[in-house]
């Protein structure tokens, strides 16, 4: 372990790092306490000016309401929902097929696919745009959730792919040369002995793909325009130029925008620390 | 046909399999980057036809100053977020101990990391209003008056990247997290022995170790500082005046609200020759050591 661990026995010690830890994660959150704190205030305290005073009544109820009554953010947060599941069911299934024949059948042009499949991960995103809408304008897919499902799955498929193929070129070789002598075919090799093993790297896929898509901003501006299918991203930016200076909202507005992939990530820390990690340092 | 089926399938599964994923990622992402090459030599508005016109956008380019302001800040959000990974470094060796209650310490650390970009950017935009913000609190408790930071041109690019480095930083944390969790005991051991300790210690036993992670982190943070777009948009919308726009966001602005597509293409593609010069390096790093069986 490095730094040496504190031991057991000195307790004051553990006492104090814990508190001086306390004290930096303070810092390091105030940030966020203080959108939190500001969600809380009723508008007549912040239209009053008095944004860190005592508070004179809590609007917490009456912001978060007015959130999902006064603007399309209820809307805005299906819409997020309608893209963002279908994206992370089509990454996973896409990923696993090509992850399970990139790293199971040796080929001509597989460590050169495999390198297409990471390269293109790092391009900037904005070297796509203007094909990528104008495909979707081609299509007459413009402005609905299915041209953002499309090109999440198309996007995300490439880094899944990556993690996948290090997951199951991991997975023992005596494995596969059992279900040949087995003679199952590959199809059954893929459902029998594959798709049981790399459950754990699947969960790990989904919560970072997840987090990923919810979160996304650039595609969102770029493919759609209505309310109808605008995600939260978009939304909340939207509702940032409308509220101007109603901080109070434009507070419980970004919170309820943060809350979905914060919740993923303390429901499935494990998975979603091992998945950044892994893609990242096997890679 | 099934006895064709059953001859043929042990390579026609295998290509069957990975047919959806290459034909997708290769129409949309790959054959798009290939295709803004394309454009970035014509004229055009998005809906019309194209018009040829040569190295005409780059010839523009190259006399116009919002470029050279959009690629000054490019180089600045590079150079200060290459503060991500010695402190997200800093704080990983700070939290790195096994003490109750310290797991969740740790993960409460990891919350900017999964917060949108957006979000990150309305909770700065918000800290840094002016008067009102946190900034201008902490300010007056020291009996100064905060400065408009997002809307001073000197200021605002700065102010921005400092915001982005919130979950960078975080990113590269996570990294070291998972780093420092694999480092060899034996080594650290033997180190202790011969009496290295603290600066030494980090130095010389562990930080070799970390090479890969380090290494990793630094990519992580170089596309991320390349790529940065969001917090534009939703911070200053490249305000004032251009002054905090990158080229990505100049190119989304040029292509979006002046329905300038060729030219907006040709910065895409500037950005892109950048990117290339990194990925390549990348590339070969992760070939070689893939080819060295790591």
């Amino acid at each position: 372990m490095y730094p040496r661990p504190i031991p057991e026995t000195a307790i004051w010690q553990r006492r104090v790092y814990v508190l001086a830890v306390v004290i930096v994660l303070l810092a390091w959150l105030c940030p966020l306490f203080a959108i939190v704190l500001t969600s809380f205030r009723s508008t007549a305290d912040v239209m009053g000016g008095n944004l860190w005073g005592w508070p004179t009544e809590i609007g917490v109820i009456d912001n978060y309401r007015a959130v999902f009554t006064d603007t399309p953010m209820a809307r805005y947060f299906l819409n997020s929902l309608t893209i963002t599941i279908p994206s992370v069911i089509g990454v996973l299934v896409m990923s696993t097929l090509a992850g399970f024949v990139l790293s199971r059948y040796r080929f001509r042009g597989n460590m050169l696919i495999f390198a297409l499949f990471v390269g293109g991960n790092f391009l900037p995103h904005q070297i796509m745009m203007i094909p990528v809408r104008d495909l979707m304008v081609q299509l007459d897919l413009i402005d609905t959730t299915a041209a953002l499902i499309i090109f999440h799955v198309a996007f995300q498929t490439g880094f899944a792919t990556l993690f996948m193929r290090n997951f199951i070129a991991a997975l023992p070789d005596e494995l596969f040369q059992a279900a040949r002598a087995e003679g199952a075919s590959p199809f059954q090799t893929l459902v029998h002995v594959v798709i049981p093993l790399v459950k754990p790297a699947l969960a790990a896929l989904a919560i970072l793909i997840f987090t990923f898509v919810w979160n996304d901003y650039f595609w969102a501006v770029v493919l759609t325009v209505s309310d109808s299918v605008k995600p939260v991203t978009a939304g909340l930016a939207n509702l940032r130029g409308e509220w101007v200076s109603a901080w109070n909202l434009i507070s419980a507005g970004t919170i309820v925008v943060a809350v979905p992939p914060v919740v993923m990530f303390f429901l499935m820390q494990r998975h979603f620390i091992a998945g950044l990690t892994m893609g990242a340092v096997k890679g | 046909m099934q006895t064709l089926w059953r001859r043929q399938r042990w390579w026609l599964t295998p290509v069957l399999l990975i047919a959806p994923g290459i034909l997708l990622f290769f129409t949309v992402i790959l054959l798009s980057a290939v295709r803004s090459v394309w454009i970035s030599f014509h004229e055009w508005d998005g809906f019309g036809p194209m018009v040829w016109i040569g190295l005409g956008n780059y010839i523009e380019l190259y006399s116009d100053p919002q470029f050279y302001v959009s690629l000054k800040n490019n180089l600045i959000w590079l150079v200060m977020f290459m503060a991500a990974p010695p402190i997200g470094l800093a704080i990983a060796l700070l939290v790195n101990q096994k003490i109750r209650g310290m797991r969740f310490l740790k993960s409460l650390f990891f919350i900017p990391l999964v917060l949108a970009s957006v979000t990150v950017g309305v909770v700065f935009t918000w800290v840094y209003t002016p008067e009102f913000g946190l900034l201008a609190l902490i300010f007056r408790a020291f009996g100064a008056v905060a400065p408009a930071v997002l809307s001073d041109e000197h200021f605002v690019t700065f102010a921005i990247v400092i915001a982005a480095l919130w979950p960078q930083i975080t990113f590269c944390m996570v990294l070291y997290l998972a780093g420092l969790n694999n480092l060899s005991e034996e080594l650290i051991g033997a180190g202790r022995v011969d009496g290295a300790r603290g600066w030494n210690m980090l130095r010389h036993i562990v930080l070799p170790q970390l090479t890969q992670v380090t290494f990793i982190a630094i990519a992580v943070t170089v596309v991320g500082a390349l790529r940065s777009f969001d917090m534009i948009s939703v911070m200053t919308a490249g305000g004032p005046f251009g002054s905090s726009s990158v080229l990505a966001y100049q190119m989304y602005e040029q292509s979006i609200f002046s329905y300038r597509f060729g030219y907006g293409a040709a910065i895409a593609t500037v950005l892109f020759v950048i990117m290339a010069v990194f990925i390549a390096w990348y590339l070969t790093h992760i070939i070689r050591s893939e080819e060295r069986g790591g």
